[in-house]
């Protein structure tokens, strides 16, 4: 889904192990201007909470063990992808900013203080959106071409068995899916996958 | 990326796969070679994989299918990691919940009996909640990129279940299986143990299979290495692999396992007690040396190459046979295994896997069982012919 709230009123989910931490996180982002949806724990459900509060970016603590089931989120539910902002108050970790600055992973170093929320918050959206926007375009070619090679096949189906012409053929394909009111990959799909059948 | 102090950092979760690591600190073999290794215990993949990347870590133990993933750069972050080590084969089981082991019971009253028949029942109960219009049953595993993932989809697989579409497969950390078994949010999980034993102790779960029925001896963990450390390092790199390969042949001597088990309890380590750890240790049928456990033996690298292809998670075209090659290396073992006297395996390793009911020998070593529930044999010179004869698969039909 894309992201359509403006910076300022982002929608946010907190995730930590130490639920005494979130009044003072809630208060540094409220104060920032944010609107914080909900506060999960690894004990919580963390896939309802992120459906039922439909947040714009997902803040985690970075020891939280739950890092794992929001990345996986990402990874393999491809619905709905979310960027995800670690914070550490770890300061040898500040390294981890550069390791991650190809990424999407952003990490805020300083904790939660307001002015440092911010500019991070706006970098992690506008990479995750890059990001999202070049698999999106590698996603649909790769679609392209197989939708590409079902017409092919089908085309040479449709010239084996009927004898007719490539051009022929794909005319036949073009009028029998208007006819059909399908795509004319999918029509293409199931001609193949009749003829798989039948052999 | 140049590392200044001469500490070794090397990151683990408190899993008793990592037995290795956790003992060569606690018998004093890393300070022994001279080596200075802190060990950190992490708390997520994700975390290990970032401090890898940056470099706070030069190396960790990872899962298999991890160093795969993170080498492409297919969650994103990317970077150059190497192994040569296995830490353990097998070690993690399938739990359900009690009330899901009824629901399988009252179909067959055999149901449990093997892998076989209680995923060929699993398959029955899905197409009867299906047709009374219930919900899909949610099983968890521990990462995207592991050997639980890949291993229980093979198992859903072999039983006619696709992963993808007839049940909800999620992720949760291992330390919250038994927690979101108790609550009813999943029916069940793949993870490594104790956790399996810990859900069966509370009387929440039962303890379905052992993914070695499965997979007979499916390499586990590794100790993955930032490849740029590895190169720039490699007397210490090693010699940190000798120092493992003598706690993982300790840890193989039954005499040794009770000590084991109570250094991997004490808090600073694994922080669980002894018994479970003994039970986990049964359970999991964790082999941490024999039968050439630790060698990274490249056909067992592919299939699970293989999996990832076949679940879409990998496209044909990312991954050679020389690329994984180069992820993992075999030359720096053998060279140990020549300087530690040791049987050497030879350099023209196996191509087939799933031949083997029993251990077998191969040249100078033994090998393990190596068979796959449903008999199929692979061999990684023909993977995508391997591929093909899958129906159920995310492979694109052709």
């Amino acid at each position: 889904m894309p992201m359509t709230s403006p910076i300022e009123s982002l929608r946010i989910l907190l995730l930590d192990e130490q639920a005494e931490r979130f009044p003072v996180m809630e208060a540094a982002l409220t104060a920032a201007g944010y609107q914080v949806v909900g506060k999960v724990t690894t004990a919580d459900n963390i896939h309802a909470a992120v459906e039922r509060t439909q947040p714009d970016v997902i803040i985690a603590d970075l020891d939280s063990p739950g890092r794992d089931t929001l990345e996986s989120m990402q990874a393999l539910n491809r619905k709905q992808p979310r960027p995800i902002v670690m914070f550490t108050n770890d300061g040898d970790l500040a390294t981890i900013q550069l390791a991650v600055e190809s990424g999407v992973t952003a990490y805020v170093v300083d904790g939660m203080a307001p002015d440092r929320i911010r500019p991070i918050l706006e970098v992690a959206m506008m990479r995750f959106h890059e990001y999202q926007k070049l698999r999106d375009e590698l996603e649909l070619t790769r679609l392209q071409l197989n939708e590409r090679k079902h017409i092919d096949k089908a085309k040479g189906l449709l010239m084996k068995r009927k004898g007719l012409d490539e051009a022929k053929a794909y005319a036949l394909l073009r009028r029998m899916a208007m006819d059909r009111h399908m795509k004319l990959s999918e029509l293409a799909r199931s001609i193949v996958a009749a003829a798989e059948l039948l052999e | 990326m140049s590392w200044s102090e001469d500490t070794i950092n090397l990151g683990y979760l408190p899993l008793l796969d990592a037995a290795p690591l956790l003992l060569a600190q606690e018998l004093g073999y890393f300070s022994e070679a001279g080596l200075k290794v802190r060990l950190t215990r992490e708390a997520s993949w994700a975390n290990i994989r970032d401090k890898l990347c940056a470099g706070t870590l030069q190396g960790a133990q990872l899962l298999v299918p991890m160093l795969i993933s993170v080498n492409l750069g297919l969650n994103r972050v990317k970077a150059a990691l190497t192994s040569s080590f296995v830490l353990n084969q097998n070690g993690n089981s399938v739990t359900v919940s009690i009330a899901l082991r009824e629901q399988l019971r009252h179909i067959n009253p055999e149901a449990l009996a093997s892998a076989h028949t209680s995923v060929l029942t699993l398959k029955q109960l899905i197409l009867q909640r299906r047709e009374r219009g219930e919900a899909a049953f949610t099983l968890a595993v521990v990462y995207p990129y592991s050997c639980h993932n890949y291993l229980l989809r093979y198992w859903l697989a072999a039983g006619g279940i696709h992963p993808d579409q007839d049940v909800n497969l999620v992720v949760i950390p291992p330390s919250q299986m038994v927690a979101q078994l108790t609550s009813g949010r999943i029916d069940g999980f793949c993870a490594g143990e104790p956790w399996s034993q810990l859900a069966a102790s509370m009387g929440c779960g039962h303890t379905l299979l052992s993914t070695f029925d499965i997979w007979h001896n499916a390499p586990e963990k590794v100790l993955a290495m930032n490849m740029d450390w590895a190169t720039q390092n490699t007397e210490t790199y090693s010699n940190l692999l000798k120092v493992l390969l003598k706690a993982c042949r300790w840890l193989d001597d039954s005499d040794n396992r009770e000590d084991a088990l109570l250094l991997l309890a004490q808090p600073h380590c694994l922080g669980t007690e002894a018994h479970f750890l003994h039970w986990g240790l049964l359970a999991g049928k964790h082999n941490f040396h024999q039968h050439s456990a630790n060698y990274p033996w490249p056909a067992h690298m592919a299939w699970l190459a293989a999996q990832m292809q076949r679940w879409g998670h990998l496209g044909a075209a990312q991954l050679s046979a020389d690329y994984l090659q180069t992820i993992f290396p075999t030359a720096i073992f053998r060279t140990i295994c020549v300087q530690e006297a040791l049987p050497v395996p030879p350099g023209d390793a196996p191509t087939q896997v799933g031949y083997h009911a029993a251990p077998w020998q191969y040249g100078a070593v033994s090998l393990g069982a190596d068979r796959f529930i449903d008999g199929i044999r692979f061999d990684s010179l023909q993977i995508s012919q391997y591929l093909q004869q899958f129906t159920i698969s995310n492979l694109p039909k052709m």
